[in-house]
């Protein structure tokens, strides 16, 4: 066998293209920033006058103008795109529910993770082996899916959570515990068993 | 064809036997005669591949968690991911730097992004559903991953409507599908 080294591609660390293509992409200002800042070797070979001078030679250039206008656009849209998301992510909360299935056992419902790209079942599968129980993935009454443990775990839920949304770098969102006592039996207030 | 891919199209995983491993790969090399001196690096001998299972009947093929080439129908296509690390290997064509953006987009490519002054195509000809891997004017790596509609002799003396059918390019669904 011959031995074929495979060629080293270099990839845009914002938008994952090889940096080339970047100014294709929808941000390219904070691509041009982060090539700047990781490998300035090839941000003069892109972005260098010259280089921007051979590119624009063979169309003319309203036609040009034209492309460079609509990217622009583009690019601003998916910025505020990008920012509204963002919004939407520290706005949301994470609700972790304590429901008493009988005076001493409790099961507990985490909802409102859907937004932060969290794979639920992934997740349960997590909680499962970790707490050494049952969880499982449901769908609730308005379609949105939680998580639900079995035993009564949610201050290490609630741990482990921040902790996915903090590597997410998402430290402001606010994970909520609240009891939710069994119907029937109201009257009876839960008892609060060490965790 | 991957305009629009999530993990929700994803049916299923399965490891595949190492004899369909083998067949897998003799019939890449088929398919890309100049594959042979490296297929072994891009599938090594001792490896697991994973045969992901998703809608319309596409299959992926994922070897050290890196999906490295897909099956649609009878056609193996390669990843851009493999396309950059061993660009001799397959057959190329260029597009003209107006193209770049729409072929970004997921537009298939029109014969005249083919045939003008900053484009272009393999001297000898190349067959129609030949894979071919699309390169753009000024830039040194493939953009996108298509088939051929019409050979590439028809392109040139018809120079009208589509003349490949973009399948996988940069930014779309399985370039960003994190495995």
């Amino acid at each position: 066998m011959t031995e074929v080294v495979a060629r080293e591609v270099y990839y845009c660390g914002v938008c994952s293209f090889p940096p080339e293509y970047c100014e294709f992409g929808v941000s390219l200002k904070r691509c041009k920033d982060w090539l700047q800042d990781n490998n300035q070797e090839l941000f003069d070979k892109i972005y260098s006058d010259d280089a921007l001078a051979t590119q624009t030679s063979t169309l003319s250039i309203e036609r040009q103008e034209k492309i460079s206008q609509e990217l622009a656009k583009k690019q601003l849209k998916e910025e505020a795109k990008q920012e509204r998301e963002l919004q939407k992510k520290l706005a949301s909360k994470v609700l972790i529910k304590r429901i008493e299935r009988n005076r001493r056992k409790h099961i507990i419902s985490i909802s409102g993770l859907e937004v932060f790209n969290i794979d639920m079942k992934k997740l349960a599968k997590t909680f499962a082996s970790k707490f050494a129980t049952g969880a499982s993935v449901t769908k609730t009454a308005d379609k949105k899916e939680e998580i639900l443990v079995q035993g009564d775990v949610s201050d290490e839920a609630k741990e482990y959570i921040e902790k996915l949304l903090e590597e997410q770098g998402l430290n402001g969102v606010e994970v909520e515990q609240v009891d939710e006592k069994k119907k029937k039996k109201a009257t009876a207030p839960g008892a609060t068993p060490a965790a | 064809m991957f305009k629009k891919f999530t993990k929700e199209d994803v049916h299923s995983r399965s490891n595949i036997k190492s004899s369909a491993q083998r067949g897998l790969k003799t019939k890449f090399v088929d398919q890309f005669e100049d594959l042979e001196p490296v297929i072994d690096n891009i599938i090594p001998k001792k490896s697991q591949a994973i045969l992901i299972k998703c809608e319309d009947k596409i299959q992926l093929y994922s070897v050290e968690n890196e999906v490295v080439l897909f099956q649609h129908f009878d056609d193996l296509i390669p990843t851009l991911k493999i396309v950059h690390k061993y660009p001799q290997c397959f057959p190329r064509v260029q597009v003209d730097r107006g193209a770049i953006k729409f072929v970004l987009s997921g537009a298939n490519i029109m014969c005249p992004g083919l045939t003008s002054a900053g484009a272009k195509l393999p001297e000898e000809n190349l067959e129609v559903d030949t894979i071919v891997t699309i390169y753009a004017e000024g830039k040194e790596n493939a953009l996108a991953v298509g088939k051929l509609v019409m050979s590439t002799d028809e392109i040139k003396s018809k120079n009208k409507g589509i003349g490949i059918e973009l399948l996988h390019y940069l930014g779309d669904g399985l370039w960003t599908l994190s495995e």
